[in-house]
């Protein structure tokens, strides 16, 4: 049995990832994401985990890879340009290859943008912001509830897969107050890493013999001690540095595998509608849910529509989005940027159906209105809806 | 007293990757003689470092280890020591890596006085990229990127270290390894942040374009530099510009460190909010919490709850 609390999706990620088992907070506030730090703060002591305000974004991901690797689930928040700063050592949590949870609430771009306000222009910057070949798990919840379970997956994702999870929300789904239900660890599925069988000296953290090699605590309870090494350079089994050309394929490959591999145990998806549907919007996030309007009201005009809503949305979907492509004549793609996931379905989709996109980039959110105008009409562009009071509210000149 | 270093070291990765007449090799074996004079078990040492010639030292050592991005070993340092409080964490690094790119990370340890200690090779280049200058590199000094010599001001990174509120700050010197270790074992059992800054040289990227590339040519050159702190005292404003103290500079023993002052919040959040207690040790009653069924939920939000729990399995 749970607790019921009424709260933003940042509070609301904030309690699930302790429900997940967070055993280390480190961050830096940045708009609009700080309701998370602000939550932990309070709860993080009471539970007798550490808690952290680093003096910056680069930082606050250091400080999580160490506790990660030393063997607790940690977990960073940041927004857009706050990502930006912490991609290297992303990239560093990819090469350990250590289980880390990283929030990234979406704010209007480039540079510090629109820090009020929401947008979903990080959809590349999650899977591409790093050098270097590595997969990326990015989830990206649509409302506060499903933010709490999702946080949870994404914590159960890292640990299993020993990989940094990205869970991608917005400005307008985090700030938006509403009922939320926490569950009990007890209630839901907490994985946490696998550890070795085999004694510490003949463990190795990236063992040739498994797909996913355990990740050995540092400091066991029963007494044992693995100590090993792991660098951020191209490493062999052992983890000491390697410039074989046969070990840095493998190491590079099976990163790659790893994911690729498990792809249906990490796809997560939601099909609104999509039974007989002629028309398919592709939305994630809280576009989604302006989506769900606007086939409703289509559906009532008799119009054939339906919602796609990849939960996961690297690695992407693509054999569910290839099927669409086959049942349906039209693939509007939604989102708060000027085409960025658009991308990828286009080139999942190839020439199989016609795709087009909603790409408002306002920092305001997309409204039903105009996704239905566009399901009516494909070809036709979308137009800024302003009302005077919100050219009012916004203020700004010609 | 003879040490066995083999009970530290790595020994398969020997030979060392240094250069000879590099002072790394001086400084770990200093190192690792006050570990042992300790008495650590190498279990409770975990050792970060960044990028450069003196961060391979984690490779070396046989202790739980981190090999790190450029700048960044001391912000790691801080998780694992904040999740471990009870273990040993150290910091090994170069002056471009700690105090260049990392001197953000270096000040802000120093202000929260985390119990990690920093070893600090002081060779006043870029060694491994190939000697470029750095904010140590003396005024006029030649490097790759100072053909001309260098015209920026340098760093006394000690200074600044003190001025951050570091609990314990020490210079010591790669040609005088009986008191260094002396520094560094009292830097280790410090409870608090320590910094042993340790002028090193390098005689192949820093020396050779200065025209001191005789190793004990340039111990002597560097030396010129270093005053011990004794004599310090002795000497005027005037004097001291350009020197480089010695010894012991700096130890607060009133300072309170990080992870005792958040152990003392946990206690302090814990005895003031009951009901969280209580979670957090899990003797929560079903009394103590919201009593809400299934049924009720349902109503609550425009989204169910029982779908996704019942999907769970699903991962």
């Amino acid at each position: 049995m749970g607790r019921i609390g009424f709260m933003d999706a940042n509070a609301a990620i904030a309690e699930a990832a302790v429900v997940a088992g967070l055993g280390f907070y480190a961050g830096y506030p940045i708009t609009p994401s700080s309701e998370v730090p602000e939550r932990l703060a309070k709860i993080m002591p009471e539970r007798g985990v550490p808690f952290m305000m680093m003096e910056d974004e680069i930082a606050s991901i250091n400080a999580c890879v160490g506790a990660a690797a030393s063997g607790v689930k940690a977990m960073t928040c940041t927004s857009g340009p706050g990502l930006s700063l912490k991609q290297e050592a992303f990239g560093m949590a990819c090469m350990f290859e250590v289980p880390l949870v990283v929030v990234d609430v979406m704010r209007g771009g480039p540079s510090t943008g629109l820090p009020t306000r929401p947008a979903q222009g990080d959809i590349m910057q999650a899977k591409w912001g790093t050098h270097g070949d590595h997969p990326v798990i990015a989830v990206a919840p649509c409302n506060a509830q499903e933010a709490v379970f999702e946080t949870i997956r994404a914590f159960n994702l890292a640990e299993k897969f020993r990989q940094p999870v990205y869970i991608l929300t917005d400005g307008s789904l985090s700030h938006l107050h509403t009922k939320i239900y926490i569950p009990d660890p007890e209630e839901v599925e907490i994985i946490d890493r696998a550890q070795p069988t085999v004694e510490p000296d003949e463990y190795y953290p990236y063992d040739y013999n498994y797909e996913i090699p355990p990740l050995a605590k540092w400091w066991t309870e029963d007494g044992k001690s693995y100590r090993y090494h792991l660098s951020s350079l191209v490493h062999d089994k052992t983890g000491f540095p390697t410039v074989v050309p046969k070990y840095v394929q493998w190491l590079e490959t099976r990163m790659m595998n790893k994911i690729m591999n498990h792809i249906d145990e990490i796809e997560k998806f939601e099909y609104y509608k999509m039974d007989d549907a002629q028309t398919c919007i592709i939305a994630f996030g809280s576009t989604a849910e302006s989506a769900r309007v606007a086939i409703d009201e289509a559906r009532k005009e008799g119009i054939k529509a339906g919602m796609f809503r990849p939960i996961t949305l690297w690695p992407s979907p693509e054999k569910q989005i290839k099927e669409i492509a086959k049942n349906v004549k039209n693939i509007i793609v939604a989102e708060m940027n000027l085409g960025q996931y658009i991308l990828e379905v286009q080139r999942i989709v190839g020439d199989t159906a016609e795709v087009y996109g909603i790409n408002q980039m306002t920092g305001t959110l997309i409204r039903p209105s105009q996704i239905l105008d566009k399901i009516k009409d494909p070809s036709k562009k979308v137009e800024l809806i302003m009302t005077d009071d919100e050219i009012k509210r916004f203020g700004g000149g010609e | 007293m003879a040490v066995d270093y083999t009970k530290y070291l790595r020994m398969e990765k020997m030979p060392l990757y240094w250069c000879p007449g590099c002072g790394d090799g001086i400084v770990l074996k200093c190192y690792l003689e006050a570990i042992d004079e300790l008495g650590w078990s190498k279990d409770d040492c975990a050792m970060v470092s960044g990028i450069g010639c003196a961060a391979r030292v984690t490779g070396y050592v046989d202790f739980h280890t981190l090999h790190t991005i450029h700048g960044r070993a001391i912000a790691v340092a801080t998780g694992i020591k904040m999740a471990h409080p009870d273990k040993h964490v150290f910091v090994f690094g170069g002056d471009g890596d700690i105090v260049h790119i990392g001197g953000n990370h270096l000040l802000h340890a120093c202000r929260r006085n985390v119990d990690i200690t920093v070893v600090l090779i002081n060779n006043w280049i870029y060694g491994m990229t190939g000697g470029q200058h750095s904010c140590t590199t003396p005024p006029g000094a030649k490097a790759t990127t100072a053909p001309r010599g260098s015209f920026e001001p340098t760093i006394d990174v000690c200074k600044m270290a003190i001025g951050a509120g570091a609990g314990y700050v020490a210079r010591g010197f790669a040609g005088d390894p009986v008191r260094l270790r002396k520094l560094i074992k009292e830097g280790l059992e410090y409870k608090g942040f320590s910094l042993i800054d340790v002028f090193s040289p390098c005689p192949i990227n820093f020396g050779r374009r200065n025209k001191l590339g005789d190793p004990a040519k340039l111990l002597e050159h560097m030396k010129s530099f270093l005053v011990s702190s004794a004599k310090a005292k002795k000497m005027s404003e005037e004097e001291l510009k350009g020197k480089f103290i010695t010894g012991v500079l700096h130890k607060d023993e009133e300072k309170p460190e990080l992870t005792q002052s958040y152990q003392e919040l946990v206690k302090k959040a814990q005895a003031s909010d009951e009901y969280w207690a209580k979670y957090a040790t899990g003797r929560l009653t079903d009394e103590d919490r919201y009593k809400i069924s299934r049924e009720e939920l349902k109503g609550l939000y425009p989204y169910d709850v029982e779908t996704p729990l019942k999907e769970w399995k699903k991962l």
